[in-house]
C-alpha cells in the first residue's frame, strides 16, 4: 500500500503529482501512539464526523502545521499565514462531511488549504492594486495638495488682505511695515514717522482685530 | 507562537458546534443518482417514441450507433469527473475522464457526414428543422445542469470553473443522447453544427453561471 507521508503531500499537491486517489485503510486502532501521524488523523477526523469532540480538536490542532506548510509552499506572506490557517480551519469544519476516511486525510486538507491560500493571495493582489500602502501614500503625497486645498488657501488669501484693508489707517500701516514687508521697529518708525512704541500698540490692536474678523472671537 | 491562542480559540469554537454528520456517498454513486434520472427521461421517451425507429436507423448506419454510444460514455465520464472534482483532494486528472468518449461521439457524428446515403426513416434536417435539436438540447440540459449543480453543491468544488464545464458536458451530452430517440434526420453538416452548438452554449452557461453557483467561501 502507499501512503504519503505529512512531509511530501503538501509538495505533490494540487496535480503536481495525483495526491489522494489512493487508499488509505484507517480504523479506530490506528489512532493509537504507533500509528503514523497521517493515519492519526484519519482516525480522529473519522471519528469527528461521528461526533467525537476530544477527536475534532486534536485533528484540529494536529493540522495546523500542514496547513501553514501548504500556505508557504503557495507564497503566502509570513504575516498572512495565520489568516489562511484560520480560514481553512473553518472550512474544514464546513465541509467535514467530504472526507471520506478510506483516503488521506492530509491530501484532503492540503486541497483546502491550498484552495484558501489562494484566495488569500487573489484577495491580497486585489487589494494592492486598490489602496496606497501607509509608507508610500506619505512619501508621495505629503506636501502635495490637491485643487481644493490650493483653492481654500487662496480664499484665505483673500479674506486676510481684505480684512487687513478694512483696518484704521494706523493699525493697517503697523501690520504693513511689521508683519508683510517684516521691518524692523526702528525702520517701520523711521518710515512711518511714529515712535516704537505706538507702532506695537497699533500692531496688537491690529491683530486682535484680524483675529476677530477672520476667525469670529472678539 | 503568539497566533496560537488564536488558533486554539477557533478550535474551541469548532469543536463546541460538532454535529455528528452524514458522510458524503462516494462520487461514483452519487454520478449513478443523477444517471437514474437521466434513464427515467429516456424510459419515459422510449415509451412515447418506440424503440423500433432508432433500432431501424442504427442496424441502416452503424456511425449513429456509434455517435450514440460516445454520448452515452460522455454522459456517464463527465457526470462522475464532476461529481469527483466536487470532493477535496481528487486529482485534477479526473477531468480527462471524458475525452475519451467525447473522441468517439464527435469521431463518429463527423464520419457520418461523409456517408453518401441516409439512414433509414430519416431525412437531412433543413437549417429550421435543425433548430429544434438545439432547442431540445438546451431545454433537457437546464434541469439536468441544474439538478448536478444542487447535488455538488453539498460537496465542496475546490475547482468551480472546472466542475461547472463537466456539469455542462455531462448534461449536454445526456440531452443529445435522449435527442438520439427521437431524432428523425440524418447526420449532417448543418445537424452536427447545430449540435455541436447546443453543446458549446449549454458548456459556457455553466461555466458562466454554474462556476459562481459552485463557489463557495
Amino acid at each position: 500500500m502507499s501512503l504519503l507521508t505529512t512531509d511530501t503531500v503538501w509538495v505533490l499537491y494540487d496535480g503536481i503529482a495525483p495526491p489522494s486517489d489512493r487508499r488509505v485503510h484507517v480504523s479506530a486502532d490506528n489512532a493509537n501512539a504507533d500509528a503514523s501521524p497521517e493515519r492519526r488523523r484519519a482516525a480522529w477526523m473519522a471519528a469527528a464526523q461521528a461526533g467525537d469532540r476530544v477527536a475534532y480538536e486534536r485533528v484540529l490542532a494536529d493540522s495546523l502545521a500542514l496547513i501553514r506548510n501548504v500556505a508557504r509552499h503557495h507564497r503566502v506572506p509570513v504575516d498572512a499565514l495565520d489568516d489562511v490557517v484560520q480560514e481553512t480551519l473553518l472550512t474544514v469544519h464546513r465541509v467535514r462531511h467530504t472526507y471520506d476516511p478510506a483516503r488521506s486525510y492530509d491530501a484532503w486538507l492540503a486541497a483546502i488549504a491550498g484552495r484558501r491560500a489562494i484566495d488569500m493571495l487573489r484577495g491580497h493582489g486585489r487589494r494592492q492594486r486598490r489602496e496606497t500602502h501607509d509608507e508610500f501614500a506619505f512619501e508621495q503625497l505629503a506636501g502635495h495638495e490637491d485643487a481644493s486645498a490650493v483653492s481654500e488657501r487662496a480664499q484665505e488669501a483673500s479674506r486676510l488682505h481684505a480684512a487687513i484693508a478694512g483696518l484704521p489707517p494706523g493699525q493697517r500701516e503697523a501690520v504693513e511695515q511689521l508683519g508683510l514687508k517684516e521691518r524692523s521697529l526702528a525702520e517701520a518708525a523711521s518710515e512711518t514717522g511714529r515712535n516704537t512704541g505706538a507702532l506695537k500698540v497699533n500692531l496688537h490692536r491690529a491683530l486682535k482685530a484680524l483675529r476677530g474678523r477672520l476667525h469670529g472671537d472678539s | 507562537m503568539s497566533s496560537e491562542p488564536r488558533h486554539q480559540a477557533l478550535i474551541d469554537t469548532l469543536g463546541a458546534e460538532l454535529t455528528p454528520v452524514r458522510r458524503l456517498p462516494p462520487p461514483w454513486l452519487r454520478a449513478f443518482g443523477w444517471l437514474l434520472v437521466v434513464a427515467a427521461i429516456a424510459a419515459a421517451l422510449l415509451m412515447h417514441y418506440g424503440t423500433a425507429p432508432m433500432l431501424r436507423r442504427w442496424a441502416g448506419a452503424p456511425d449513429l450507433a456509434w455517435a450514440a454510444a460516445g454520448a452515452v460514455l460522455t454522459t456517464a465520464c463527465a457526470a462522475w469527473a464532476a461529481f469527483a472534482l466536487g470532493v477535496p483532494g481528487r486529482s485534477r486528472a479526473w477531468a480527462w475522464l471524458p475525452l475519451p468518449g467525447a473522441l468517439l461521439w464527435i469521431g463518429a457524428s463527423g464520419l457520418g457526414c461523409l456517408r453518401t446515403w441516409l439512414a433509414p426513416g430519416t431525412s437531412v434536417a433543413s437549417l429550421h428543422q435543425s433548430t429544434d435539436c438545439l432547442v431540445f438540447i438546451i431545454s433537457f440540459s437546464i434541469p439536468l445542469s441544474a439538478l448536478m449543480i444542487l447535488l455538488l453543491r453539498r460537496a465542496c468544488p475546490l475547482r468551480p470553473i472546472r466542475t461547472a464545464i463537466l456539469v455542462g458536458l455531462a448534461s449536454a451530452a445526456a440531452s443529445a443522447s435522449l435527442l438520439e430517440i427521437c431524432h428523425a434526420y440524418d447526420a449532417a453538416a448543418t445537424d452536427l453544427l447545430t449540435h455541436a452548438l447546443a453543446v458549446a452554449i449549454v458548456i459556457a452557461a455553466n461555466a458562466a453561471m454554474g462556476g459562481r453557483l459552485l463557489s463557495r467561501r
